[in-house]
């Protein structure tokens, strides 16, 4: 492209490490917390004794041509903080005290492995449960050490209600398609756009329920599109606010949140009923469309319209656009898994795809299996669990989807459940690792708060820092690496990349290495002798996965990024079976528009749509008390989640607060002036945020920012970094889930709104839970 | 300034996406104290005009602390802002070159 950036590669040598100056740079990826799922590649530059001083980009990498995002860049102020946990540490006051001791990691190893023995020895190894956060590399690292060390059958996301982020999205994937499709950019081969002979640039792409130059989720750098952008793609945005995205959009379909599966059918009603199908891949590839075909009728322009408070003319302009497109891609996000209906919701928009066969095609929706197709996510390590104890997951029985396998992860409701009632099991032990769930992962924080403070013998905390979480519950509390004090290798999508350790911090250990030091420890049997160090376990998967080469070799011959020979149309060559026939690997062996696995087990089989479980339709009553939707969980920027909190960071200069969104006509409604803090409140409990005035929502929803704490107040209970005061999830259910299991009510809840007055403000909601017995349900 | 005006930075602000990748970068580089900025990303909107059409810009302005990177520039790398922009946007050069690249509306040239 003509403005695109032109380095002086003498500069930037495709090589490990080189030295400029008195600093050594180092060339790899960035995988761990704080970041994100991205997996950029970046440069260290350390100093002489090892310490990070600065950060680069990596103009050698063809998935981010030298750019970097303000996080990384910012990344020395969090790797060399002041309150970085150092040591490991062992609760000595109460849980939510703040009193700690410091111990060596072999007493850290010794209560552990004490505390293991004796839960597997009283009530089986199925009372310990792993608890992950986002998806990062600790991602195999927890559950190798759950399977292969613990000898438990639950790996679990963090109490994020339904599993709703990207494994609804993935488990209807696999049982329509049977893997995993990707908005294609080009991303999966080292040439990239125009340079690649095969690619299409998209002529529509629909960004779905994401804001994918903030958030860059499931792997995607939300900068790819705006590359397309430049190369003609059109977009059209689906969002209840104008992202920046959205105004530069062809169409922007402003929805109601929690109505994308009654706009996803209303869009197939149009492309079907106006025969802008592509019937060729519909005859040849796919298989229920006339059941489709029917099922839509009953959505039509009209009728969608009205349950999404959009323009009926809008959406049939926008569903021509993107059927008469070629190639159209979609990249959804994470509003469709965060509705009760969120499978539903992405089977519907799957079907988009499929009836306009942009399937696997250059420039359309790609499928796409793990770098090399090594096993190093949630499965990892799962050979070593003993038999019999899969099936006794805690939530298989109510789940068809996660009883025969579509996901790798237990259902995080079903946990908390038996954690509160000990039924069908006690849980005794839990191991939290890098998450932080009363502060961002879990929906109704206090009711987690509860469960993890009163109802667990025995909680490890692995994190950055000391977190609300980590205080309110944690009996041991252990120091881990960044991504510059790591060894490890990424699989998630090609390329494979490495990440290769630089430096170190205190104590803090890589997440492998506890692994592999209490494997020893606790399983001798699951761990080969020479397995001792992080470096090692990643040679000795690769090894067991025939990947057909070392870490050393995807480092140093292979520049720390190997690609795969990236083909598209696999469907036609027999690529996505293990017979080796062409097709889809579903039990009909075609995309399944009418999911054959649904239909014998008795579920829906065809998309359709419901309202929220509280909307101004489906609780009227509830909705004149509380007169705004409202979504939550509005990205930006300076965080990742609850990451980068920490007062003197530059996140925290350029934005020190967390805002919600208001429409103004709205905020004068309730004379409530920009600028200033607002309660939001509905049955479930109340927090704070100020309010910003944004002239482009609908005036009847409110957006709230999410992840806040204050790592700047006490630690100590009731003050507890102030977690509760401006935390949606205190509004937000649990266990409200839909029929699969997934998803949960979590972008599209209702509250009302009022300004904060000293009156009205006694009580901050940290003080109100930790102290006063409030919320969950009431107070 | 630096370079009597000679080099200066060319923005395509109509795809920059805001994202404070100069800003931080900037500000890391000259190890700037809390507030003070190299480049500040200014924004316009989101606002509709009269024909339905959004208006939503961000526009990255150096400020009087941009040096156009001199140390790096002397050491032949890019401009911090303009090595990392994710958007890539921004162009370094001399003022003839910029010029040359303006073909629309949305361009803006700084010179320092």
């Amino acid at each position: 492209m003509e403005y695109n950036n032109e380095y002086n590669m003498d500069l930037y040598p495709e090589q490990l490490h080189w030295q400029e100056g008195d600093l050594t740079a180092t060339r790899t990826t960035m995988w761990s917390g704080p970041g994100c799922h991205e997996g950029c590649q970046i440069i260290f530059y350390t100093d002489k004794d090892g310490k990070l001083v600065k950060t680069e980009g990596d103009p050698n990498s063809p998935m981010t041509q030298g750019r970097l995002c303000m996080r990384c860049l910012e990344l020395p102020e969090l790797v060399n903080h002041a309150d970085r946990l150092k040591y490991p540490m062992k609760r000595v006051g109460e849980r939510g005290e703040d009193k700690w001791e410091r111990v060596s990691w072999d007493e850290a190893y010794d209560i552990i492995e004490e505390k293991v023995r004796q839960f597997q020895k009283e009530s089986g190894p199925e009372s310990i449960i792993s608890m992950i956060g986002t998806g990062r590399n600790v991602s195999q690292v927890i559950a190798h050490n759950q399977y292969a060390n613990f000898g438990g059958p639950d790996l679990t996301l963090c109490f994020l209600s339904g599993d709703s982020c990207m494994l609804p999205r993935t488990a209807i994937c696999y049982v329509m398609m049977g893997n995993q499709w990707v908005a294609d950019m080009s991303q999966f081969r080292a040439t990239r756009y125009e340079e690649d002979p095969d690619w299409q640039r998209p002529e529509c792409i629909v960004i779905w329920g994401t804001n994918p130059v903030i958030n860059n989720a499931d792997a995607f750098l939300g900068h790819w599109i705006v590359e397309a952008q430049k190369r003609g793609s059109e977009l059209v945005v689906i969002d209840p606010k104008l992202t920046w995205m959205a105004a530069k959009a062809k169409y922007w379909l402003r929805l109601r949140p929690g109505t994308d599966a009654a706009l996803a059918l209303g869009m197939l009603n149009v492309i079907i009923n106006e025969d802008l199908v592509d019937h060729d891949f519909i005859d040849k590839w796919t298989y229920g469309y006339d059941a489709l075909v029917e099922r839509v009728q009953e959505y039509t322009p009209e009728k969608v319209a009205e349950i999404c408070w959009i323009d009926k003319d809008l959406l049939i302009e926008a569903a021509r656009f993107y059927a008469k497109a070629h190639p159209s891609s979609i990249q959804w996000g994470l509003a469709v898994d965060m509705s009760q209906i969120g499978t539903v919701t992405a089977q519907a928009i799957a079907c988009l795809a499929g009836v306009t066969g942009n399937i696997d095609n250059p420039g359309g929706n790609v499928l796409i299996d793990q770098a090399s197709g090594l096993e190093f996510g949630y499965n990892s390590g799962i050979e070593y669990l003993k038999p019999g104890l899969i099936e006794k997951r805690l939530g298989n029985d109510k789940y068809p989807l996660k009883k025969y396998g579509f996901t790798a992860s237990s259902q995080s409701d079903s946990i908390l459940e038996a954690i509160e009632t000990g039924e069908p099991r006690p849980v005794r032990m839990l191991w939290i690792q890098s998450s932080n769930p009363i502060a961002n992962m879990g929906q109704d924080a206090p009711r987690i708060y509860r469960a993890l403070k009163n109802k667990v013998d025995f909680i490890v905390v692995i994190d950055l820092f000391k977190t609300p979480t980590a205080v309110a519950c944690a009996d041991l509390l252990l120091p881990c690496a960044m991504s510059n004090e790591r060894d490890c290798i990424r699989v998630w999508f090609d390329p494979m990349r490495s990440l290769t350790k630089c430096s170190s911090f205190y104590e803090a250990k890589e997440d492998e290495q506890i692994m592999i030091d209490l494997g020893h420890r606790l399983a001798p049997e699951n761990w080969p002798d020479w397995v001792q160090e992080p470096r090692d376990y990643m040679n000795w998967r690769m090894e067991v996965g025939n990947v057909g080469f070392t870490m050393e070799t995807l480092e140093n011959e292979y520049k720390g990024m190997h690609y795969s020979d990236y083909r598209y149309f696999k469907y036609e060559k027999g690529l996505l079976r293990p017979d080796g026939l062409p097709g889809f690997m579903t039990p009909t062996g075609r995309y399944e528009f009418y999911i054959s696995l649904f239909a014998s087990w008795g579920d829906d089989p065809l998309p359709y749509y419901k309202e929220p479980p509280t909307s101004p339709y489906s609780t009227p009553e509830l909705f004149e008390k509380y007169p705004f939707v409202l979504t939550t969980g509005l990205r930006s920027f300076e965080f990742f989640h609850s990451e980068w909190r920490q007062a003197d960071t530059t996140s925290r200069e350029l934005h020190p607060l967390p805002r919600f969104d208001i429409h103004p006509e709205a905020a004068a409604k309730y004379g409530i002036a920009d600028g200033t803090w607002c309660w939001i409140e509905n049955d479930l409990g109340r927090m704070r945020q100020i309010a910003r005035f944004d002239e482009t929502l609908d005036p009847r929803v409110i957006a709230t920012e999410h992840g806040w704490w204050f790592p700047e107040k006490e630690a100590a209970e009731p003050s507890l970094f102030g977690v509760f005061d401006c935390n949606p999830n205190n509004l937000i259910p649990m266990c409200q889930n839909g029929d699969s299991g997934y998803g949960a009510p979590i972008k599209s809840g209702i509250a009302k709104v009022y300004s904060c007055t000293p009156e009205n403000s006694k009580h901050q909601p940290t003080e109100q839970v930790t102290r006063l017995g409030g919320y969950t349900h009431g107070e | 300034m630096a370079n009597n005006g000679q080099y200066g930075l060319l923005i395509d602000y109509e795809y920059c996406s805001g994202c404070h990748a100069c800003e931080v970068a900037c500000k890391k580089e000259h190890e700037m104290p809390k507030g003070d900025f190299g480049i500040k990303i200014l924004k316009d909107g989101p606002r509709q005009n009269s024909n339905g059409k959004w208006e939503y810009n961000h526009i990255p302005v150096p400020t009087s602390l941009c040096d156009l990177c001199s140390t790096r520039v002397e050491a032949g790398k890019l401009p911090t802002c303009v090595h990392h922009c994710q958007a890539g946007v921004m162009v370094y050069g001399t003022m003839e070159e910029l010029a040359k690249k303006v073909n629309k509306d949305t361009k803006a040239i700084f010179s320092r």
